[in-house]
């Protein structure tokens, strides 16, 4: 049973990377468009997400009440030696799910529209170079029960050149999710072409943040390397992502688009893979050496089984509801 | 402000800004479920409108009520480590389902708001009714882990380990059926004086008289089933809280003494120090019978535990008292209306009536948020009853009282917004909404 429950957990964080961060993203382009275009992109963006976009965000819920029901221990200490990312990671979520919503369901459109469009511009990129700062914080060796001042306690456990390096691949992964995305919501030659360009442009920002992401565990001694490229399935993995890049390139050059939204979807699966593979099941890695283990540091049995049991149930229920919904809208504006 | 007062005030504020927002999520959608189903019946395109509006309404403030629980999830965690690591998996069953019922609300509310004219009729109007029911059972999930930190069930505490977890037994615990009860019924009374407080408002103002009349009537409904259930499922609660907690049932009542057919005691000022209460209004036998149905019967007093156990009587005791003063108001108002709705049909539309009801916009979340001081306060020391300290389970990072002061700034501006927001749902209604309305135009602006 705990393998059902390590495998929800996965599907929960995949799904939030995918959709969540496909969400996120939609800010974050919004906010790098030029002014011009900004409207448009806003409109192929959102029609389609909106219905959705609170589902979205429940698997980030789902995975905490997975981490603190079966996993207790990996859960309290994440919330006590990364508790500033997480706060500053809440504000964000709390910001942007507000303004999102204010900004849709203000009866009178006027100048507070500016006001919430920019809270949910820089809530967009907050929250997911939080969310990959804490990623990274878990495995960098840089959480340390022994230390002793609060600096080294609760401030060094997670602020260092790598963790920044996978907060902004994570906002270029987001950025990227969300042009791919929207390539499919597109009605005229026009808007496909727009997107187009903006998947390309995203596309290289995620390869070069990725890039920035392996100087920096190099340089702060994370066998990163190491990681993804020591055993068969890190390699495949990589591989399989860097052929659906290419994928996805040559179905934009030929404009047709059918798999391209499964494709990025896939990619970020591989990557996630090829960055935890080799720790797996060590989840949290400690400065010193020792570590927290999804298959050691797990709740006592019988609460594990019931957990197991919730979310087998649960899922009968979400997700057929869940995809008629995104089903029912994916196609709205045509 | 020392850390731990300031993790406890951050959580007092985080719950008491999350429960209004989850228990409008709780009721609100039936309302409109309500309406909804009234349009399906009636044709009449009021009704419609007053569903959009009121869905409008869901839609805002139950976005807040889910980022407010999102934070939740992990303030539990950065404030309180030490219970989570022991308390998750014991206790986690609900919130476990919770994730569930949360899901299919949103799911829901997607279909909702964004399927008029899109899907069969009915399966429409359903998924609104599903939005009300998810969240009720939302609600009443997290009550019953709630309760478990009340009522401890599920496993054995043998040498500060826990041991033997049966987290299913944790779920059903003693407390969480008589919590989860008089918890709904407390959201419907909140959540019904609050919407029938602003259509009277209104109807006042001779805005939109139809329109507003029509909600008024309906969430006027709403609040006499709380209004009236509210005291039943208080007596059931307040038997529950005799029996496993009788140190708190001591601290509402600041009844220091254990006697045998013990006073009920209105009012008064309880002094700590001197362990007595003075200027109260005591009703003789009372308590013993409301606890126990026996005007003999003996009610323990706090002097009976040691006083490191004791909860801060006067807070429990005035939240107690705010409760009950609140609670009885509206049973007038609203025996006031039943009698209105069946001997005097024409007070319905006299002002003074709908004035009360202005007046009593706030008084079922006053009544509710009290009542969660109550059960919150009343439990202190413990986190969970008898077994953890709360002291003991804080988090060991200094310097809470910044993220205290930077959450309160957050939840105040929140507060403001929202406020503003509906303020513009509402001043929109002719426009937006009403049919009847000479400037009513629903595509002035998109849905």
């Amino acid at each position: 049973m705990i393998y059902v429950v390590i495998g929800f957990l996965w599907l929960s964080i995949c799904l939030y990377v995918i959709l969540g961060g496909a969400d996120f993203g939609a800010g974050i382009v919004e906010l790098f468009t030029k002014k011009r275009a900004r409207n448009k992109t806003k409109e192929i963006m959102y029609e389609s997400i909106a219905p959705v976009w609170e589902a979205n965000h429940m698997w980030l819920i789902i995975a905490i009440v997975i981490l603190f029901v079966g996993f207790p221990e990996i859960y309290t200490t994440l919330s006590t030696y990364l508790h500033i990312p997480l706060v500053l990671m809440l504000v964000g979520i709390i910001a942007r799910g507000t303004a999102f919503t204010f900004r849709h369901y203000d009866a009178v459109k006027d100048d507070w529209q500016h006001v919430y469009t920019q809270i949910f511009y820089f809530s967009s990129l907050l929250t997911p170079f939080f969310l990959g700062l804490i990623a990274a914080a878990t495995v960098s060796h840089s959480i340390n029960p022994d230390a002793t001042g609060f600096l080294d306690l609760y401030i060094f456990s997670w602020l260092n050149w790598f963790g920044v390096a996978v907060g902004l691949f994570t906002i270029s992964v987001c950025a990227y999710l969300a042009s791919v995305f929207a390539l499919r919501e597109t009605t005229d030659r026009l808007e496909l072409g727009l997107m187009i360009k903006k998947s390309k442009q995203t596309m290289v920002f995620v390869v070069i943040t990725g890039l920035l992401v392996f100087i920096t565990a190099y340089v702060s001694d994370i066998p990163l390397f190491m990681w993804v490229f020591s055993k068969p399935l890190g390699i495949m993995a990589t591989v399989f992502a860097t052929i659906c890049l290419l994928l996805i390139l040559r179905a934009m050059n030929r404009q047709k688009l059918l798999p391209v939204r499964a494709l990025a979807g896939f990619q970020v699966i591989m990557i996630l893979v090829a960055a935890t593979y080799q720790h797996n099941p060590n989840i949290i890695l400690f400065a010193n050496g020792q570590h927290l283990s999804l298959l050691e540091h797990v709740a006592a049995p019988k609460t594990i089984s019931a957990l197991g049991w919730a979310l087998m149930l649960g899922s009968l229920f979400i997700l057929p509801f869940l995809f008629y919904l995104m089903a029912s809208f994916s196609k709205q504006r045509k | 402000m020392d850390d731990f007062l300031a993790a406890r005030s951050q959580m007092a504020m985080s719950l008491g800004f999350h429960i209004i927002f989850s228990c409008v999520g709780m009721v609100m959608p039936f309302l409109m479920a309500f309406a909804h189903w009234k349009y399906l019946k009636t044709n009449n395109e009021v009704y419609k409108g007053l569903t959009k509006a009121w869905s409008k309404g869901v839609a805002i403030l139950f976005a807040t009520g889910a980022v407010s629980g999102t934070m939740l999830s992990f303030e539990l965690g950065l404030l309180w480590p030490q219970f989570m690591k022991h308390a998750g998996p014991i206790f986690g069953m609900p919130f476990s389902l919770e994730g569930t019922a949360f899901f299919i609300e949103a799911i829901a509310i997607g279909f909702f708001l964004y399927g008029w004219d899109r899907f069969n009729k009915w399966f429409h109007w359903f998924c609104g009714f599903l939005v009300g029911l998810s969240g009720l059972a939302s609600g009443i999930l997290v009550v019953a882990a709630n309760a478990w930190m009340n009522s401890p069930a599920g496993f054995n505490y043998v040498d500060g380990q826990y041991v033997n977890i049966d987290p299913i037994k944790a779920m059903f615990n003693e407390a969480w059926f008589p919590q989860a009860l008089h918890m709904t019924v407390a959201a419907f009374c909140a959540t019904g004086f609050a919407v029938a407080g602003v259509h009277a408002y209104l109807i006042i103002r001779k805005k939109n008289v139809e329109f507003h009349t029509k909600a008024f009537r309906i969430a006027a409904g709403f609040a006499l089933i709380g209004a009236f259930g509210a005291p039943l499922s208080g007596d059931v609660a307040a038997k529950s809280v005799a029996k496993r907690q009788p140190i708190k049932l001591a601290a509402m009542e600041a009844h220091f003494e254990t006697e045998k057919g013990a006073s009920f005691v209105i009012g008064g000022i309880p002094d700590e120090k001197k362990e007595e209460i003075k200027y109260a209004l005591k009703i003789p036998k009372v308590l013993s019978f409301l606890v126990a149905n026996d005007f003999n019967a003996e009610v323990k007093g706090l002097k009976d535990f040691p006083k490191d156990e004791w909860p801060p009587i006067a807070v429990v005791h005035y939240a107690f008292q705010i409760m009950i003063f609140f609670g009885v108001v509206m049973i007038i108002i609203g025996t006031v209306y039943l009698y209105a709705l069946f001997f005097k049909k024409e007070w319905l539309t006299k002002n003074w009536l709908l004035k009360t009801f202005l007046y009593a916009t706030p008084f079922g979340y006053i009544a509710l948020e009290a009542g969660w001081t109550v059960t919150e306060v009343g439990r202190q020391p413990w986190i969970i009853y008898g077994i953890m300290r709360t002291v003991d389970a804080v988090t060991p990072m200094p310097g809470i009282q910044y993220s205290f002061y930077f959450f309160t700034a957050i939840f105040i501006s929140l507060s403001l917004i929202i406020v503003f927001l509906l303020k513009r749902q509402i001043q929109m209604v002719p426009r937006l909404y009403d049919p009847t309305d000479a400037q009513f135009n629903p595509k002035n602006k998109k849905l």
